[in-house]
């Protein structure tokens, strides 16, 4: 649920999403639900000439399983607290298989 | 569900401010109901607006360009969903792209399996009929057939590629699992 937690503090942030298809899309982080499907407002899409379907777009929902990176504004992550929450995270996730 | 915006309550989330910052909180109201409103930490959010049903909500009845996983582009209405997203789909028209050309086939009702779905986006009702000057409307069977072309190429160059990545001991990316 950490990722969720994360994503979930970056919203109304523009971020830029890459697809497992190599699609990149630029949009503002409009929602994320716990599979990490995530909801774009104002999306422009990179290299749209090569993917005319997406021209008319406005925005867009992208489901979790497709998306191979999510490219964040690096002001916005505090790169020392998330390190902290995975190694907690991790050392619960330790404990409780134990 | 209803709609939700960033200015509904956020639940649940006043009893899990710790007994501290409760009687801080209690101090603040005695000023008074003139006296200034308490901000607590970071504007809490509903947890409700996150979950998959309240992404979809927004979009149903709207039209939609839905692509799949193995490339199709149906462009029709949203008119139901669930958690994870399957999708009915209405008056739904597949669009085929091939080269420059591309053609509209009509299709009906889809009910597609979530798995499938690659993304789901609103069409601009304003901006739908700007087709980029790059791509020019033709007729079905010469885009199939261009179409064809296209895959059968690109499943060999992908089979070439594959087996030698193999050779090298790489696993192809994203592999028994179709993406375009």
């Amino acid at each position: 649920m950490l990722f969720f937690s994360f994503f979930k503090t970056l919203t109304n942030q523009t971020v830029t999403i890459e697809l497992k298809n190599d699609i990149r899309i630029r949009g503002i982080l409009k929602s994320v639900d716990q599979y990490l499907n995530i909801k774009l407002d104002d999306v422009e899409v990179l290299e749209l000439d090569k993917y005319p379907h997406l021209s008319s777009v406005k925005n867009m929902f992208i489901r979790g399983s497709v998306v191979r990176y999510v490219m964040l504004p690096r002001s916005e992550v505090d790169v020392g607290l998330l390190e902290d929450a995975t190694r907690r995270e991790a050392a619960n996730q330790a404990g409780k298989a134990r | 569900m209803e709609r939700l915006s960033l200015n509904d309550n956020p639940g649940n989330a006043q009893q899990q401010r710790n007994p501290q910052q409760q009687q801080q909180f209690q101090q603040q109201n005695a000023l008074g109901p003139g006296g200034p409103q308490p901000t607590p930490g970071p504007p809490q959010l509903p947890p409700q607006m996150f979950t998959t049903a309240a992404q979809l909500l927004d979009l149903t009845d709207k039209k939609l360009v839905l692509v799949l996983r193995d490339g199709r582009k149906l462009i029709g209405v949203l008119r139901s969903w669930d958690q994870f997203a399957n999708l009915v789909l209405q008056d739904t028209i597949e669009r085929i792209y091939a080269g420059k050309l591309y053609a509209d086939v009509p299709r009906g009702i889809f009910i597609v399996r979530g798995e499938n779905v690659l993304l789901l986006g609103e069409v601009d009702l304003d901006r739908e009929d700007d087709i980029p000057s790059t791509v020019t409307k033709a007729s079905f069977e010469e885009v199939y057939e261009l179409k064809k072309k296209e895959d059968d190429q690109r499943k060999s160059s992908d089979k070439k590629r594959n087996t030698e990545l193999q050779a090298l001991g790489f696993e192809p990316e994203h592999s028994g699992e179709i993406l375009f």
